[in-house]
């Protein structure tokens, strides 16, 4: 059996997919990144590989990606996040294209062109402001877990009501005044929404062709529907799209992409 | 933030550069001893005048970058702040304040336990209004006058009202600076130190001047050290001693086929100040990407082509003028597209200086610009000069390495 992989190692999560010669998703996995992340990288890894059927050593072919992409020893290749999710987009919807990603600890924009070749990316300053970790402060603040903020967004009346701070401490402590405002935690986590699409839209102009990506979309279907209606524009999905950079990943890896990183100095 | 070390050997003239370097913080350390009245001077302000009047002449920003390279400045900016000078005013006044009140320096590697207490401060705000607020804050401190020049900035044109107003004003100094100097000024010496303070600036561009050529023999992590003469003793023969020597070193490299980065795929322009505290990370991990970055706007703001021994002080103002940071966007922009024209820039590097906004042309547009105008990739680079709570590594490495796949990918038709 032919494979190609894609390991995706993201500071919340780890990522994996592994894709035929033709690129068909084969198998994907899901875990916890945590402190070893080249262990995580390995269980990712090994629950793509066993939804595929496939086993290591079978002379498939591994690329990484993320921020601890460096950090994966058996990766044979790896390429950067900016470059893997454009990748793993450009696949399924074709440019010129405007992927956003919204991840656990950054956002990304990311211009493609016409033959799906990157043009230029953004990431958001070094903040938590317009990535998964401002849901995480959200929901802490509102006593639920983050799994739950979806459905008790889903149950808000929209009032219009957003967060106007950017900055996580302050969006925390104004939640704490609108609670004592009296305002119904559901519309709190619409709110919460709303707040993070805006902050994402300040990023770059978002025109064109639309694709969203990352844990955030796959997770909170409120953000895609928020920032469609912010932008006046369909945004489009893509399959699995938490696991679109390991997808790309395992899409360079069958390409053959040639790494950027010299494997030790000329 | 790590990448893989350059093999390249670093420049032999590092030696001489110490050496030089060292026996002017020495000179300080003697002037502070009362060899000699010491004035403090912005990097950019009128430090020929000062030397041709007999002055050792420290410069705190100077100071300040010391600071920050050796990664101290994160712990002595707290100080400053607790003081009521902001986290976002410049991280060079808020960390060399910071060490002033811990009563820390750098200098101490050279005998020196503290910045040498000045006679006098002598300001220009042609780069900002902050490095006259920092000269306030020791002013008051010593009770010392604090004198200096307040440049027009945003300029489209240097025409002769605007190097009038700088040269009235340079001249107004020169009473108050006898004064403090009990000397009077010596029109010979001030000519003479205006015309050593052009050679070194036309050496210094010569060596910047010598990476466009492929590979470039000196990068802009190179250029952020051997600088050093440059702003510091311009004005001073033994600067120009150094460069001759600087110059016919990369002249050799450039003969010999020898670049800063081994295997250069990418050439970068660097647009902004540096970061002090990742100066050797970024160089490592520019180097593991076979991306050199060939030149930079702030390596060369100490090249003053106007400077004229035959009109001194006016010469003096219109060089303080024409430097990037005073101009307007549309001047930015020319001066930035003749660089990359010059120096065969495959994309420009931006780095947004959290605390500088006068040396950060990020926030009005001109990266989106050049890149539509020009078709020059462009990136946007968060962090700080000294404030490394404003950087994060991993999103710079991360964005960097991202940058150099996308020239990689896509060359812009550069002979390679």
């Amino acid at each position: 059996m032919i494979w190609f992989a894609g390991v995706d190692s993201g500071s919340w999560n780890t990522k994996a997919v592994v894709i035929d010669a033709r690129a068909r998703v084969l198998g994907r996995a899901v875990v916890r990144s945590g402190a070893d992340l080249a262990g995580a990288a390995d269980t990712a890894l090994a629950g793509a590989l066993a939804m595929a059927g496939g086993h290591r050593g079978e002379g498939g072919v591994v690329w990484s990606t993320g921020f601890g992409r460096h950090a994966i020893p058996f990766a044979d290749g790896s390429r950067t996040e900016l470059d893997c999710h454009g990748r793993g987009a450009a696949f399924y919807v074709p440019g010129p294209l405007v992927v956003i990603d919204i991840g656990g600890q950054d956002a990304k924009v990311i211009r493609l062109d016409a033959q799906g070749q990157r043009q230029a990316h953004r990431m958001n300053r070094k903040c938590a402001a317009g990535t998964g970790s401002f849901l995480d402060e959200i929901a802490l603040r509102l006593g639920i877990g983050v799994e739950q903020l979806p459905a008790l967004a889903a149950e808000a009346s929209d009032t219009g009501l957003e967060l106007s701070s950017y900055c996580t401490v302050f969006a925390g402590t104004e939640l704490l005044s609108l609670i004592r405002a009296g305002h119904r935690p559901a519309d709190l986590a619409l709110a919460a929404y709303r707040s993070l699409a805006r902050r994402v839209l300040t990023m770059d102009v978002l025109q064109g062709r639309l694709v969203a990506t990352g844990g955030v979309i796959a997770h909170h279907p409120a953000m895609t529907r928020l920032l469609e209606e912010e932008l006046g524009a369909d945004i489009i999905v893509p399959p699995h799209p938490q696991e679109m950079g390991a997808f790309g990943a395992a899409l360079a890896a069958r390409e053959g992409a040639v790494s950027v990183m010299a494997a030790s100095p000329p | 933030m790590t990448g893989s070390r350059s093999s390249v050997p670093p420049l032999a003239s590092a030696a001489a550069l110490r050496e030089i370097m060292a026996a002017y913080y020495r000179g300080l350390g003697g002037a502070a001893r009362g060899e000699a009245p010491v004035a403090w001077c912005t990097s950019v302000g009128p430090a020929e005048l000062l030397r041709a009047l007999g002055f050792a002449v420290f410069f705190p920003e100077n100071h300040a970058a010391m600071l920050g390279a050796g990664r101290t400045a994160n712990r002595t900016m707290p100080l400053a702040h607790a003081q009521g000078y902001s986290q976002d005013i410049c991280s060079y006044l808020t960390s060399d304040i910071g060490a002033f009140l811990a009563r820390e320096t750098p200098l101490a590697a050279f005998g020196l336990d503290a910045v040498p207490t000045p006679a006098v401060l002598v300001f220009n705000t042609n780069q900002c209004r902050d490095v006259r607020d920092w000269f306030e804050w020791y002013g008051r401190k010593w009770n010392v006058p604090v004198i200096g020049v307040c440049s027009p900035r945003g300029l489209d044109q240097i025409t002769d009202r605007e190097v009038d107003a700088v040269a009235r004003q340079i001249e107004d100094l020169v009473p108050q600076l006898e004064a403090v100097a009990g000397a009077r000024l010596d029109a010979g010496r001030l000519e003479e130190a205006v015309a050593a303070s052009r050679t070194c600036s036309d050496l210094w561009a010569s060596c910047l001047e010598t990476a466009g050529r492929r590979p470039a023999p000196l990068s802009f992590f190179d250029a952020t050290v051997h600088m050093g003469p440059a702003v510091v003793l311009r004005g001073e023969e033994s600067a120009n001693r150094y460069y001759r020597g600087l110059l016919a070193e990369l002249e050799q490299r450039t003969g010999q086929g020898v670049g800063a980065v081994p295997g250069e795929v990418c050439r970068v322009y660097w647009e902004g100040m540096p970061i002090w505290g990742r100066l050797r990370a970024l160089s490592d991990l520019f180097a593991s990407l076979r991306t050199t970055v060939v030149a930079s706007t702030y390596c060369n703001s100490w090249i003053f082509k106007a400077l004229d021994p035959a009109q001194p002080i006016r010469s003096m103002a219109r060089a303080s003028l024409e430097l990037f940071i005073v101009r307007s966007e549309a001047p930015k922009e020319r001066y930035l597209e003749a660089m990359i024209d010059q120096y065969q820039v495959d994309g420009i590097v931006f780095h947004d200086c959290r605390t500088c906004p006068n040396n950060s042309n990020t926030r009005y547009g001109m990266p989106h610009r050049l890149a539509e105008r020009l078709g020059i990739p462009t990136l946007v680079l968060d962090g700080d000069v000294n404030d490394l709570r404003c950087v994060s590594d991993e999103q710079t490495r991360t964005s960097l390495e991202a940058f150099v796949e996308q020239l990689a990918d896509h060359p812009r038709g550069a002979v390679r």
